[in-house]
């Protein structure tokens, strides 16, 4: 009992730390432009995708440097060229912009890669066990992913807290037009950050590749999630963000690992109910089969009792 | 009135005639089609379009309608109800209102974002409970019924895709009508408020949250006549039918068309469903250039095709219309070689062998295929770019008021 909950709280950080990796960059984006980007979980996609490509040639080591920047620029470009001129119709227009970009990137990976599973493998250097416990192994690439996941957040939060950047960025966010007449670029800090946010997603991606393995469909997999994450955490509050992500991340693992269900439930109230009986498949649930749906009816739950989200402040 | 009407009776006389121009199978299943689309993203639109509420889960609504359809049919084969199939759509259209007045209780507190995240919640515990239920919704395999059994309707069975489009005909008809009257009745004037300043709408003593939820409750049912309209023309829903990709359509169909007008949904629909039928023919990459027509759609016409058509408004008033028809035919020419080249470019990325577009043999192999495709390209791009200035100053000129007719209106 005690290991399968020790590995299964290992797992829950390795999983949630990484969806903060995503959320942070896209709470930070809304909290700039008051929009959620929906293609967010694409550029995670992109990530893995050009680590993938650049690994084959140069290596994993070249690609986890090299692939982040490119989605980065990616993004920025994007967010100069598309998003900026959409700005124009409205939050709306917005929403729908990246939704449609998300259905795009989907379809161009698919047209560039092709629609089967790639090979992304964990690079040499990392295929060893951390540690064994209780005779299982704890990977040493698992242990890898939480300390790159632990350092960006440190450094996220030393930069936009301590640093002068941070700072300005901050204030750009509650009051643009002050920034502006400070002498600041307000349009190109909006530029950066959301090209910082995508490149964050596109580490996140290329970590997680090897793991979660690279295919297609792996940004629609995390980006509904990620949305519920931010959410939950409140919209823009990166504090938030991170506390909604590793309860995520450890609900779900929790729920995978157990083997608690509805006839357990029954069992104990002493109540019985026949095969035949119209709601048989709701008594037969179990906790592993509705993972998956967890973080959706806290969501659900969230916004019906608490439309702020745990650490968020304004009303939408 | 007769000026009213007449859009009304073009509609009706263009819904009874399509079936005797498009009489081969695949023009009827594609015309069913349309008429299920076409329903759906005007429910969607009175959500977003008419009432400001942005769902990414509206095919919940639609999905859980044709299954409650699937249902009764099944319960009319095995005669536990009796009652002909025509009334169908209606058993869906209650189950979305149901389902509605349910999800509404609580999601329509809030508009924006609230709403809109609680609608993706919302959706994705219903496609995974689809799964998980499967004594209702079928599991993965879904459910089938068949349309043939119960009372004949005027001696007529069923059998045949084509009678099933009459009945979607008449349905289509109605629900256009109903939705139509709904924007004028007072609820739908104030879905409009609410939508714009539901600050302003509380203050003349309106509840914004009421007036949502009613909104959201038509919309629930229209979308559930669009749901049972699919069952009786496929006989069959999976979970697929109220998935995100589903919901996610519709969202496009209506944006694409133009969220501003009653028609624009319409449009998309049918631009959608043509693209998705026909497209898919052709190309394995209609995908690809359907997302492409997303984004440029919502880059370059925010207000959709819909709004695209009505900003000649102004020209088709003062007569200056025929003035524009010049320098659109002089874009036109140079931008559709950039569109046929560029195609022909993709698809020659992605071909393994000789593939013909257009009569024309291209070899992805052959330099010369490639070389004749970019430049092709690049040339009608700038001579596009070229006629963008006389477009925009022809423009202009016929949209100026006149300063006699300025005067006299």
């Amino acid at each position: 009992m005690i290991e399968v909950f020790i590995f299964a709280t290992l797992n829950g950080l390795v999983t949630g730390l990484l969806l903060f990796m995503l959320a942070s960059g896209l709470t930070l984006i809304f909290s700039m432009m008051g929009v959620l980007n929906f293609a967010h979980a694409s550029f995670y996609m992109l990530g893995a995708y050009f680590a993938y490509s650049i690994s084959l040639q140069f290596g994993y080591w070249t690609g986890l440097i090299f692939a982040p920047l490119i989605v980065g620029v990616l993004g920025a470009v994007i967010e100069r060229y598309g998003l900026r001129k959409v700005h124009q119709s409205g939050h709306v227009a917005e929403l729908v912009f990246t939704f449609g970009l998300a259905f795009l990137i989907e379809e161009a990976v698919q047209f560039f890669w092709g629609p089967d599973t790639k090979g992304y493998q964990t690079p040499e250097l990392l295929n060893f066990p951390l540690f064994t416990l209780f005779g299982q192994e704890f990977s040493a690439y698992r242990g890898f992913m939480i300390a790159i996941s632990i350092s960006i957040f440190m450094g996220l939060y030393y930069v936009l807290t301590r640093s002068r950047i941070g700072i300005i960025i901050q204030a750009a966010i509650t009051h643009p037009n002050t920034v502006a007449n400070l002498g600041h670029n307000v349009p190109m800090i909006f530029m950066c950050v959301f090209g910082v946010g995508t490149a964050l997603a596109g580490l996140a991606g290329v970590i997680a590749g090897p793991v979660l393995t690279t295919f297609p469909g792996m940004a629609a997999v995390l980006g509904s999630i990620v949305f519920v994450i931010v959410v939950i955490g409140g919209l823009g509050s990166l504090a938030g963000a991170f506390i909604a992500s590793l309860l995520i991340g450890l609900l779900q693992s929790y729920a995978i690992a157990s083997d608690l269900g509805m006839p357990d439930l029954l069992n104990l109230l002493g109540v019985e109910f026949e095969r035949s009986h119209p709601l048989h498949d709701l008594w037969t649930i179990t906790l592993p089969q509705i993972a998956p749906v967890l973080p959706f009816l806290l969501l659900v739950l969230v916004l019906i009792f608490r439309p702020t989200g745990l650490m968020g402040k304004r009303e939408q | 009135m007769i000026k009213k009407l007449t859009p009304w009776i073009g509609y009706g006389i263009a819904l009874l005639i399509l079936p005797q121009l498009f009489d081969s199978v695949l023009g009827i299943s594609l015309l069913n089609q349309l008429a299920i689309a076409i329903v759906f993203a005007l429910s969607y639109n009175m959500l977003l379009g008419q009432g400001g509420m942005l769902s990414f889960g509206h095919a919940v609504y639609y999905g859980l309608g044709g299954f409650l359809a699937v249902h009764a049919l099944i319960k009319i084969e095995y005669e536990e109800m009796y009652f002909s199939i025509i009334y169908i759509p209606f058993i869906g259209g209650l189950s979305g209102l149901i389902a509605a007045l349910f999800i509404g209780s609580f999601s329509t507190h809030k508009a924006g974002t609230v709403f809109a995240m609680i609608s993706l919640g919302i959706a994705e515990l219903v496609a995974a409970s689809s799964l998980i239920l499967e004594s209702f919704f079928g599991g993965e395999a879904g459910i089938s019924g068949d349309r043939t059994y119960g009372p004949p309707f005027f001696g007529i069975e069923f059998f045949q895709d084509s009678e099933i489009y009459y009945i979607a005909a008449v349905w289509v008809f109605i629900a256009t009508l109903f939705m139509y009257l709904f924007t004028k009745t007072p609820a739908g004037r104030l879905a409009n408020a609410v939508r714009d300043n539901p600050e302003r709408a509380e203050f003349i003593g309106y509840s914004a949250r009421w007036v949502r939820f009613i909104s959201f409750c038509a919309s629930g049912f229209f979308a559930g006549i669009a749901g049972g309209l699919f069952a009786l023309n496929y006989e069959f829903l999976t979970s697929e039918n109220l998935n995100a990709v589903t919901s996610g359509r519709v969202l496009l169909m209506a944006y694409i068309g133009g969220l501003g007008y009653f028609i624009g949904p319409i449009i998309g629909a049918v631009v959608l469903t043509l693209m998705n039928t026909l497209l898919s023919n052709y190309t394995e990459l209609w995908l690809l250039y359907v997302g492409v027509m997303f984004v440029l759609t919502v880059m370059f016409l925010p207000r959709g095709f819909a709004g695209f058509i009505m900003m000649h408004q102004l020209a088709w008033t003062q007569g200056t219309l025929n003035q524009l028809f010049k320098p659109y035919l002089i874009t036109a020419l140079p931008a559709g070689v950039f569109v046929l080249a560029t195609v022909a470019l993709i698809e020659l990325s992605h071909a393994e062998e000789t593939l013909h577009f257009l009569g024309m043999p291209l070899n992805p192999e052959s330099a010369i295929s490639w070389s004749i495709g970019l430049i092709l390209a690049t040339a009608a791009f700038y001579a596009t770019r070229r006629t963008l200035p006389q477009l925009r100053d022809a423009w202009d000129t016929a949209n100026t008021i006149s300063e006699e007719e300025g005067e006299s209106s």
